[in-house]
């Protein structure tokens, strides 16, 4: 296809493409259920489930920790198979080259992970469990990619042309050029996001329950003693009806950690909030989105809170692992959107040079 | 003849003067000092519907089983570093029963290569997830619907406190310790042991409990019971 040719918007795809990414949401609190009550080997055998085909087995034994299980396969083959016709329909039907292959990449990436989920069953490793949380997490942030690369507002060059015939104007030139500067601070509070999660992921597939169990206080005192001393007498104390493995010494500290880089994303992301609006004005539709940004780290770092004064419950926990996965997600759909617009901005500032005057509409023929 | 009648002398001395190279027990109590935490009510169990139905009043943890006289229940007591010794594949399997949604009972102790029996008499689904961390210990996740037949486990190595837990109902755990010799116990619900047939020789006593850690005391073995006590401290 010529570069500069309009992309046709398939509205059905699209919304098959939302679809998908909801139901990749649905997918990641089912699994987060099932690590919050710990139920993730509650079905030992894998694809079977007790035997049966995974999708014959009888509702009527879906008890305790197989019904989170069990459910959470359902929905992750629902997920796989949305995920291969939304690749074979980009394939066939979308115009991008590109845009084939990320849904190629997503249909392996949806395998991958579903195998991954498989083997840590079947090999009875927890140390799996940390990369299929990890996976998923990375799954949803390209589903909802796919969302809007194939979305009406993502291909409508009238729209991004008419941005810049509306910022044709020096001070908004300059501001367009502040965004890469911009762009860098989302970008690295997306990958301390990341991080974040990675952390979480790890404190929760160790099974070893709330390492430390107050909050804004640890043990009582701004950072806990770790000594063995301290850490046998905190295990003493603990006293749950799960299978909780002691605490240790590293637990405590990660946690530690998972509290630190929280209040540093928040910092980050109110300092995101606060040039974007400096630089990009109060009404653009990007510091708008670190606006909303803000406000779902400061209601995740909230949920982090409550998932230590309920004692971990399983609903409250889940609560906070799709907190963290739309926190990541919002940080990398911002930095897609800010690098299309960046991408465009050579070819509008030359536009200009040749033109020899900022206030006329610089002809558009950046946008692919 | 002479000579005959003077060796058989000889030998008799021997055998009088001789002492009696026999083993012995080691026996004590495990005592606990300070308040221990409240035990938790199983209120997720009362939640399920069908193991809910089996009790009348919510049962609870027993993480610290006290006696009237602070004797502490459910500590594995063992002669440390005491390898190469296991008679496992030849003494009775131990059962483990899944009854009433709970694992009963919650601590015990095997031989390596002795057989653990674990069987489901609840009328509800288990299944049978085994979490050792020693190398050379099978970890394991079986299904057990009920009436299904024992799943038999054995571990050819030792470790202390391997987690048997039921994923189906999350608030079911075990703990199995694997020791490769006979020289173990669990003290009863008075805090008291006995660890039998102790052969002479000096050794490492250590008291285990799943919350307060372990303590250790060396004795020796001659040729009569010897007494060990501990006191564990809530801290």
């Amino acid at each position: 296809m010529p570069e500069n040719e309009p992309v046709k918007i398939n509205r059905p795809l699209h919304w098959f493409a939302v679809l998908t990414a909801l139901f990749t949401f649905l997918l990641l609190g089912a699994g987060g259920l099932v690590t919050s009550h710990g139920a993730g080997m509650s079905v030992p055998d894998w694809p079977n489930s007790y035997g049966y085909n995974m999708f014959l087995f009888p509702p009527s034994k879906w008890i305790g920790g197989i019904f989170y299980e069990h459910t959470h396969r359902l929905i992750a083959s629902g997920v796989g198979l949305m995920t291969t016709i939304l690749a074979v329909w980009l394939w066939l039907k979308d115009s991008r080259p590109w845009m084939h292959w990320v849904g190629v990449g997503a249909f392996l990436l949806v395998v991958a992970q579903g195998i991954l989920g498989g083997l840590r069953v079947v090999l009875v490793d927890a140390q799996l469990g940390i990369f299929h949380a990890i996976i998923g997490q990375l799954f949803f942030v390209l589903t909802c990619a796919m969302a809007l690369f194939t979305s009406r507002w993502w291909l409508n060059n009238q729209r991004w042309s008419s941005r810049f015939s509306v910022s044709g104007s020096a001070d908004s030139l300059k501001a367009e050029l502040q965004l890469r500067g911009l762009r860098t601070l989302v970008l690295f509070t997306t990958i301390l996001i990341f991080c974040q999660l990675i952390v979480g992921a790890t404190m929760r597939q160790q099974h070893a329950g709330l390492a430390i169990p107050d909050f804004p206080l640890a043990y009582g005192k701004f950072w806990p003693d770790t000594n063995a001393a301290a850490v046998q007498s905190y295990n003493e104390h603990r006293m749950a009806v799960v299978a909780e493995n002691p605490i240790t010494a590293f637990q405590i500290i990660l946690q530690m950690v998972h509290r630190i880089v929280a209040l540093a994303i928040g910092v980050l992301t109110g300092a995101c909030a606060w040039q974007a609006r400096r630089r990009l004005g109060k009404k653009d539709p990007l510091a708008k989105l670190t606006l909303f940004w803000l406000a779902l780290i400061l209601g995740q770092i909230l949920l982090g809170a409550a998932t230590i004064w309920s004692n971990k419950a399983a609903d409250v926990a889940t609560a906070h692992v799709l907190g963290g996965a739309l926190s990541l997600v919002t940080g990398a759909l911002w930095y897609i959107i800010a690098f299309r617009r960046s991408a465009v901005l050579p070819k509008i500032a030359s536009a200009i040079t040749i033109s020899g005057a900022y206030g006329t509409t610089p002809a558009m023929t950046a946008n692919k | 003849m002479k000579n005959f009648s003077l060796l058989l002398s000889f030998a008799v001395l021997v055998v009088v003067d001789a002492p009696m190279l026999r083993a012995a027990d080691i026996i004590g109590a495990i005592t606990l000092q300070g308040t221990p935490p409240p035990e938790v009510p199983y209120t997720p169990l009362m939640n399920d519907p069908t193991c809910g139905a089996m009790y009348t009043n919510t049962p609870t943890t027993h993480f610290y089983v006290v006696g009237p006289n602070h004797g502490l229940g459910d500590v594995v007591v063992y002669l440390k570093d005491v390898t190469g010794k296991s008679t496992g594949a030849s003494q009775r399997p131990v059962v483990l029963d899944q009854k009433g949604c709970l694992y009963q009972p919650q601590i015990l102790a095997i031989q390596t290569g002795q057989k653990l029996l674990v069987k489901n008499s609840d009328s509800c689904i288990h299944n049978v997830d085994v979490q050792p961390t020693v190398p050379g210990n099978p970890t394991s996740n079986q299904m057990q619907p009920p009436g299904s037949p024992e799943l038999t486990f054995t571990f050819p190595k030792p470790e202390m406190f391997i987690k048997f837990k039921c994923d189906v109902h999350p608030w079911m755990f075990a703990w199995v310790s694997v020791f490769d010799s006979p020289y173990y116990c669990l003290s009863d619900k008075e805090g008291k042991f006995v660890i039998k047939n102790v052969p002479p020789g000096k050794y490492v006593v250590e008291a285990d409990h799943r919350k307060l850690g372990a303590l250790t005391q060396d004795v020796e073995v001659k040729d009569s019971d010897v007494t060990v006590n501990f006191t564990f401290k809530i801290k």
